[in-house]
């Protein structure tokens, strides 16, 4: 049997021992519930799962050229990120509650939790969720614990992925959430600055936003501070290589999904919800936090802390539910960032950004091919206004080997034509030459 | 340990009934400390501050354990021992004296009254074990 | 050790990104940008590759060391299942393909994986449908928890409490308090079952449900569950399974016999998915017939001519709760180990975990106060109160075991016993590896009461001794900044 040791012999043997026999081991579930057997097919061998497996696994399209964005990226990731995340001295640990023997996990938690800081300009951070769309929830719990307030304003130039999380989770658990619509590509700051009262928690934003728009939300901080409320920002970890931090437009509190950073698109998961904060609101964070400490003979040491906030302790008052999180992945982003470095980031960023540009100009060179908004500037994502359905021309495109983009009509009424174009520093000039040419030639 | 002078909660909140009658002292008891283990923070309520009988005015919080605190008495916060949170060690050596919480002016003297006394307190906690 | 920061030398590269091929673009003004790039740590490859190979070895994992964390089924993750994971088939293929028109036939591969095991979990635990979104059992119990209101809610139910025993896992209250109900806990009788007086007590019309694991903490099979069952349907509750033990009972029973509405399943434990040091896991919800129509958005279904596509027309579903169909990788490794497994391999499981727990439960009971002296099933639970009157406790026992290579078992939980020990070896543990943590359990009772200082001293065979929490907590350091 796989992964069983004992031989029927030992089996036996143990049986004996303690004066048992295997069905007695079962004598305390009663007979009218014991299940004859399984209606499974018989197991496998490791070979013909690996065939099985093998046959499916090309039954998917993952030799498309990936124009694909709207949160999740198509990134290179370095050879050394899997050859470290992949020692199973860090897979196999469980959740690190005896310190002494999880120094590996503890320390790599407080340096992902360090990085986390340093990239988004915040002081502290938990060591993750499970995405960035449960992090923007738990952010938003986390602004009306620290409020005591109800009210959640945000734009719909936020991921509308996310935004869709929000509402099934505040539609059950009764807080007022305010949808403000966006004004070309941009936040809608009339909108949004008339909407915030003394009932705001929080305010949420994103940037780059959903369509790749870059914005500085200063503004809005300092109104939302005005009032005793909170700013929310959720950020694309790559595009903060480059980009003015929300830490230093005043964010109250950072969300974000990263995948980006070194995690593979895996159909939707495992990812990577990272969330930071200033120092004021660590108590009131969810999630699990590592802190720094020291043994009896004054060795530096890491430890779990602030768990009395956790639901292990507090239970029904507890922050948050969560226990297992994705701590696997905030080591392989922690990899990730120590292996670029600042300039590497800094560099990965700027081709992201370069590369998008010239997408850009090679695709709005195309007749009847506009941009959608008139807002300037953008990371690596923008949208276009085709002079037809989107959702069509995208279906034509897989036909010529290119996943080309997102048809924005899924998620925004009126946008039929509108289609979402992400770049990233794979994607090759010859490459986004053909995308051009493809499309031009549909069109 | 626990002095005659103070009533108590079964939530080991402690409360003194001070010289001028409408101000009562609040802490908690050196089980609640014991049971705690080392303070590690403390939540106090602004000055000002209404408060009612039974309800929450704030959250002690220990390595393994974080609970609210409740009061003993309803009335107005007229004072709270800010400068607790820089010394916690007072939990353990002065419960019952420097480790004071908050002061509460208080409404009605019948609810001083009707909380347990210290004897009461101990068979109680006795009762626990 | 130093930290990463510590390491970093001004100028320093590691791995380079391509060279440019386009124009450089002065695309976005410098008010947008920030100041300076982040300070993250300057390093060469090698720098990298040397400090997270020396921090791997610093920690306990299964593939290094017996890891009878009761709870938690540290069982073996078996490699094939790794290897199947990172298939550039599986690995690379983009989330919002099926979103695109057509898309669902560019990732039929991976919306079979989802169908296939939303099959195979109805089976192993008698379900009608499993939504496989939820990316934790913690996220699985909220999932189950909203199931319950939503349909309440579409019953025109008043419902305003969920019944949970004292034993439960801290998850449990907390997933029901978030959702807006109040807890009402049921004690445990003097058999570690729960108390049949109190929960008939406790039962009225505004119970929403009760939150069950069977076998429950203490690892005991409560024998009146399907009676406690139908006393919640008779107020209109549901029960909700909480499936952390699920391993104990493989094959040998099934929650929807029992009587349950709604189960989550802890993929990272029952089914072998690796712990990840804390995570990624998996908490996929599995309901009977009446609560199909809440399950979140979306689910994937068979056409007729036998292609996968995703439903999205769900009109009482109770929404999104995660951005796309789950942890998919963490889905892929439980369907690879399942088919691994079969039908035999399941029940064999339960067997030889249900085994193990009562070969070390029998050898150890003279030794160490059992709370309940009765069979268990995958987990055996302990109480150091023996070895506290040599001032012994059950933390000091860990640090004990530390030092002759174990990694302890689950320590004061449940939280219903004194100085508890929760030890569940699972089936992939060998008898020579029982035996040698046995007499290492059987060592450190007799050193409490020949030498009890010697345990205090431990673990002094780690690189650090043991941690000052309360400073931690004091101090709060919590990251290393510029």
């Amino acid at each position: 049997m796989p992964f069983i040791a004992h031989t029927p012999r030992q089996q036996e043997q143990m049986l004996a021992e303690i004066a048992q026999t295997m069905a007695g081991l079962f004598a305390d579930i009663p007979t009218a519930l014991r299940c004859g057997s399984l209606q499974l097919p018989a197991g496998l061998s490791q070979q013909e799962v690996h065939q099985r497996l093998s046959r499916l696994a090309r039954r998917n399209a993952t030799d498309l050229v990936c124009f694909l964005g709207g949160g999740f990226y198509d990134h290179f990731i370095p050879a050394a990120v899997a050859a470290l995340v992949g020692r199973s001295e860090f897979y196999t640990a469980y959740t690190p509650y005896q310190p002494e023997i999880s120094q590996g996990t503890l320390q790599a938690i407080y340096e992902y939790q360090s990085a986390i800081c340093r990239l988004t300009d915040m002081e502290a951070a938990n060591a993750s969720v499970y995405d960035g769309g449960t992090a923007l929830y738990e952010a938003m719990m986390m602004a009306r614990r620290i409020t005591g307030r109800n009210k959640i304003i945000i734009d719909d130039s936020v991921n509308p992925i996310y935004r869709v999380m929000l509402q099934s989770y505040t539609r059950n658990l009764n807080i007022e959430l305010v949808e403000t619509h966006s004004v070309d590509g941009l936040a809608n700051r009339p909108e949004i600055l008339s909407r915030i009262d003394e009932k705001t928690a929080g305010v949420i934003l994103q940037n780059p936003n959903f369509f790749g728009c870059i914005e500085d939300y200063s503004d809005i901080a300092a109104a939302a501070h005005q009032q005793q409320a909170l700013l929310i920002v959720s950020a694309y970890p790559i595009s903060l290589g480059i980009l003015k931090t929300p830490g230093a437009m005043g964010a109250d509190i950072v969300t974000g999904e990263g995948q980006s950073l070194g995690l593979p698109l895996s159909f939707g998961g495992p990812y990577l919800g990272f969330m930071a904060t200033r120092k004021q609101f660590v108590r009131k964070m969810p999630g699990r936090i590592v802190g720094q400490t020291q043994d009896k003979q004054g060795r530096r040491g890491f430890v779990l802390t602030l768990q009395a906030r956790e639901q292990h302790i507090r239970r029904e008052k507890a922050t948050s539910n969560i226990c297992s999180n994705e701590a696997l992945c905030g080591l392989t982003a922690l990899v990730y960032l120590s292996l670029l470095g600042p300039e590497g980031l800094k560099e990965v960023a700027q081709l992201c950004a370069d590369k998008a540009s010239y997408a850009y100009r090679r695709l709005t060179s195309i007749g009847q091919v506009r941009s959608y908004f008139q807002s300037k500037w953008f990371f690596n994502e923008f949208v276009l206004e085709l002079p037809c359905e989107a959702a069509e021309v995208v279906g034509k495109l897989i036909d010529r080997g290119f996943a080309a983009g997102f048809p924005l009509s899924r998620y925004y009424q009126g946008m039929e034509n509108a289609i979402l174009i992400g770049v990233t520093e794979k994607r090759t000039r010859q490459e986004i030459g053909m995308l051009a040419e493809a499309l031009e030639s549909i069109l | 340990m626990i002095p005659d002078d103070v009533r108590c909660l079964e939530s080991h909140e402690w409360a003194r009934r001070e010289a001028d009658a409408r101000i009562v002292t609040v802490g908690i008891t050196d089980y609640a400390v014991e049971h705690l283990g080392d303070i590690v923070f403390l939540e106090l309520p602004q000055v000002g501050m209404p408060i009612k009988k039974g309800t929450s005015f704030g959250s002690i919080e220990s390595v393994k354990a974080a609970s609210d605190l409740y009061a003993p008495v309803s009335g107005k916060v007229t004072a709270v021992n800010s400068a607790l949170a820089d010394q916690l060690e007072l939990f353990k050596s002065d419960p019952y004296g420097q480790a004071w919480l908050v002061k509460i002016e208080s409404a009605d003297p019948r609810e001083y009254d009707s909380l347990m006394d210290a004897q009461k307190y101990q068979q109680y906690v006795k009762g626990l074990a | 050790m130093k930290l990463i920061f510590e390491k970093s030398i001004v100028g320093r590269r590691g791995v380079r990104p391509s060279r440019s091929d386009v124009p450089t673009s002065i695309n976005i003004p410098a008010k947008l940008q920030r100041p300076a790039a982040p300070a993250l740590p300057e390093l060469s490859e090698l720098d990298v590759v040397r400090h997270f190979t020396e921090l791997s070895r610093r920690n306990f994992g299964v593939d290094t060391n017996f890891y009878p964390l009761g709870s938690c089924t540290m069982k073996y993750n078996p490699k094939i299942a790794e290897q199947i994971a990172a298939l550039t088939g599986f690995a690379d293929l983009h989330p919002l393909l099926p979103q695109l028109r057509m898309g669902g036939m560019l990732t039929q591969g991976a919306l079979q994986v989802l169908y296939e095991t939303d099959l195979l979990l109805r089976e192993i635990t008698g379900m009608s449908a499993f939504s496989l979104q939820p990316m934790a059992g913690a996220h699985g119990e909220l999932t189950g928890i909203l199931i319950m209101a939503a349909y309440h809610r579409d019953h025109g139910n008043h419902k305003t409490t969920i019944l949970i025993p004292d034993s439960a896992h801290g998850t449990n209250p907390a997933s029901a308090a978030i959702a807006g109900y109040e807890v009402m806990t049921i004690p445990s009788d003097q058999n570690g079952v729960m108390d049949m007086t109190a929960l008939k007590g406790a039962l009225n019309k505004q119970v929403a449900g009760l939150m069950l694991t069977c076998p429950n903490t203490l690892g005991l099979f409560d024998p009146h569950i399907k009676e406690i069952c139908e006393l919640v349907h008779s107020v209109d509750g549901l029960m909700y399974y909480d499936g952390a033990n699920l391993n104990a009972i493989l094959g040998k029973a099934k929650p929807g016999d029992m009587g349950f509405d709604i189960v989550h399943l802890n993929l990272h434990k029952t089914f072998a998915t690796p712990h990840g040091g804390g995570g990624p896991g998996a908490g996929p919800v599995g309901v009977v017939d009446k609560l199909v129509e809440y399950l979140p958005i979306s689910l994937v279904v068979k056409r007729e001519d036998g292609t996968y596509s995703l439903n999205y027309d769900r009109v009482k579903s109770i929404g999104y709760i995660a951005p796309f169909y789950g942890n998919f990788a963490v889905v892929l490794r439980t369907y690879a180990y399942i088919l691994l497994l079969g039908r035999d391999g399941l029940v064999r499981v339960s067997e030889n975990a249900v085994l193990n727990a009562n070969y070390i439960k029998e050898k150890l009971k003279d030794y160490y106060d059992q709370p309940v002296a009765k069979l268990c099933k995958h987990e055996c639970v302990f109480s150091a109160t023996r070895q506290m009157a040599q001032g012994i406790s059950a933390l000091d026992i860990a640090k004990a075991l530390i030092d002759r290579g174990f990694h302890p078992p689950t320590i004061y939980f449940p939280t219903t016993v004194k100085e508890s020990m929760m030890i569940e070896p699972t089936e992939t543990e060998s008898k020579e590896t029982l035996d040698s943590f046995i007499a290492a359990m059987i060592e450190i009772a007799q050193l409490a009461q020949s030498n009890p200082q010697a345990i205090k001293d431990a673990p002094c065979t780690t690189p650090v001794g043991r941690l000052d929490e309360t400073a931690a907590a004091r101090q709060l350091m919590l990251a290393s900044l510029p």
